[in-house]
């Protein structure tokens, strides 16, 4: 049963230097305040697996604390470049990451197969494409049919870190709106740490709603707002001014540097 | 945007940009079509337009697993509140791609990319060599599935040698179900499967094309021309834009 903790506990119990950690979220639920803390621990070397990057990653990759990103899609959603991404890759800054790329199906059906237990995911895909030679993807054959298929492997991160809007006091969560893949990032990880803007007595059921249940999860913290700059549907709103700023921002090693010392590294810790 | 040989005009005499004629044309495109998969900017404000304009029943496919979609606003992000808040229905990355994509139940895809070959195929993930890049892009997100999933693709790219490259740094994404390439200076499409030029926008001449075009490109004897935004679309883009 999850237990109920303050997220700077939350991730001092989960997240060590090293780990894999998967912070999930498509657009939607994506948990900064959570990826903040991690920072503000001084976690290093960590390989950070997450479809799209998004500002978080490219903060986290900007400071330091990645070894290695496994993603499908490392753009400003709707504005261009994330910079401290292509600068890590394009010119080791501030060190060298290691990059293991999929699509966004792969990524999606390598979680299914983490979330599934099972070692891999078959699906039709990356055929023809120069992918194949720069990530790790197999060619399968269909026992039945004998149909050439591609095969990605489980992902099975240390720790998931999700957002939600709710959770009750025994640490059932639910969320709505986008539901990206955060589900599968909590079942396919060892340890998972869910976020939420609001803590209540009960949790009505919501159609179309997705429910984690608490004893899929290790800890649950409070965090209203801890998915802004995204959203979390029905309580925040995206904040697409900070979408476009954050180009000019991270443009500029010193400006980001600056930035993240004043509003993340030198914050008080939740 | 391109400098064009005299000032262009809508069928009333209304002047408009190669930009706004390109989203017209895409929009176009997308009569009497079910659905669209599409990603964000142009792509986007095209298959909203078909939707005031010329297609009001098509459903609009965002990869964050909005489907249905029926945005008042030209969406930012592909994950927008309005873009869940208005859609028929909301389903995960995995079931987006296995149970909607996958299966070929979305008939056009919209796609960009930073560098497309005469074969059609897309480069989205870097210039330059792949360990040491010397700009590295955002990669193939949804695309290489989107493009072998969905049933016709729709490339929308601006016409520039830096774009349109004989041979791609990346091959990100097939090109083999591409129907249409649509920029700003007139649309190709496969011909033995090759791109070769078929439409040319109004007021631009061959040679800018070819100027544009970093192979030798085919251009058949007869080519046709698009016809110039009508009052409705170019008020409907532009009433769509400032909203």
């Amino acid at each position: 049963m999850a237990e109920l903790v303050s997220l700077g506990e939350a991730i001092e119990r989960t997240v060590k230097d090293g780990d894999s950690v998967a912070l999930e979220g498509f657009t939607h639920l994506i948990p900064f305040a959570a990826g903040h803390e991690v920072l503000r621990q001084g976690r290093r070397e960590l390989e950070l697996i997450r479809m799209t990057p998004d500002i978080l990653y490219d903060q986290m990759i900007g400071v330091g604390a990645a070894r290695k990103l496994v993603f499908s899609y490392g753009g400003n959603p709707g504005v261009g470049s994330l910079h401290r991404f292509r600068d890590a890759i394009e010119h080791n800054w501030p060190h060298a990451i290691a990059v293991e790329e999929h699509s966004h199906a792969g990524m999606a059906n390598r979680y299914v197969a983490g979330a599934s237990k099972l070692p891999f995911a078959v699906m039709r895909g990356y055929t023809g494409t120069d992918l194949v030679g720069h990530t790790r993807v197999k060619s399968i054959t269909c026992p039945f049919t004998g149909e050439q298929l591609t095969a990605v492997p489980a992902l099975n991160p240390d720790v998931a870190i999700v957002h939600a809007q709710l959770a009750d006091r025994d640490g059932n969560v639910q969320l709505w709106g986008i539901p990206g893949v955060q589900k599968e990032a909590v079942l396919a990880a060892e340890r998972a740490v869910v976020t939420v803007e609001r803590i209540v007595d009960t949790l009505e059921p919501r159609p179309g709603g997705v429910v984690i249940p608490g004893w899929v999860i290790d800890y649950v913290a409070y965090a209203p707002g801890g998915s802004q700059p995204s959203y979390a549907l029905g309580i925040t709103e995206r904040d697409n001014d900070f979408y476009r700023e954050w180009d000019v921002i991270s443009r500029d090693r010193e400006q980001f540097l600056a930035w993240m010392n004043t509003h993340v590294l030198s914050a008080v810790s939740a | 945007m391109v400098a064009t040989a005299g000032p262009l005009a809508s069928s009333s005499g209304e002047a408009f940009t190669s930009g706004e004629l390109q989203t017209i044309v895409a929009a176009r495109s997308l009569s009497g079509k079910r659905s669209c998969f599409i990603g964000v900017g142009r792509p986007s404000t095209a298959a909203l337009l078909a939707r005031m304009v010329h297609n009001p029943r098509l459903v609009l496919v965002y990869e964050s697993g909005t489907i249905g979609a029926k945005p008042y606003h030209v969406p930012l992000s592909i994950g927008d509140g309005e873009l869940a808040e208005t859609a028929d229905l909301v389903v995960s990355v995995p079931e987006m791609f296995n149970y909607w994509i996958g299966p070929g139940r979305v008939q056009v895809a919209f796609l960009g990319a930073a560098q497309v070959d005469p074969r059609a195929n897309l480069n989205s993930t870097v210039i330059g060599d792949y360990e040491h890049p010397t700009t590295r892009l955002p990669g193939a997100g949804g695309a290489p599935e989107i493009a072998t999933g969905c049933q016709e693709v729709v490339v929308i790219a601006p016409h520039n040698r830096r774009t349109f490259v004989e041979k791609l740094d990346f091959k990100t994404t097939s090109g083999d179900r591409t129907t249409l390439v649509i920029t700003d200076l007139g649309v190709l499409e496969p011909i033995d499967g090759e791109l070769t030029l078929t439409t040319l926008h109004p007021g631009v001449t061959v040679e800018q094309v070819r100027e544009g075009t970093g192979w030798e490109l085919r251009v058949p004897d007869k080519l046709g021309v698009s016809a110039a935004p009508s009052v409705e679309e170019l008020e409907a883009l532009r009433e769509l834009v400032a909203r």
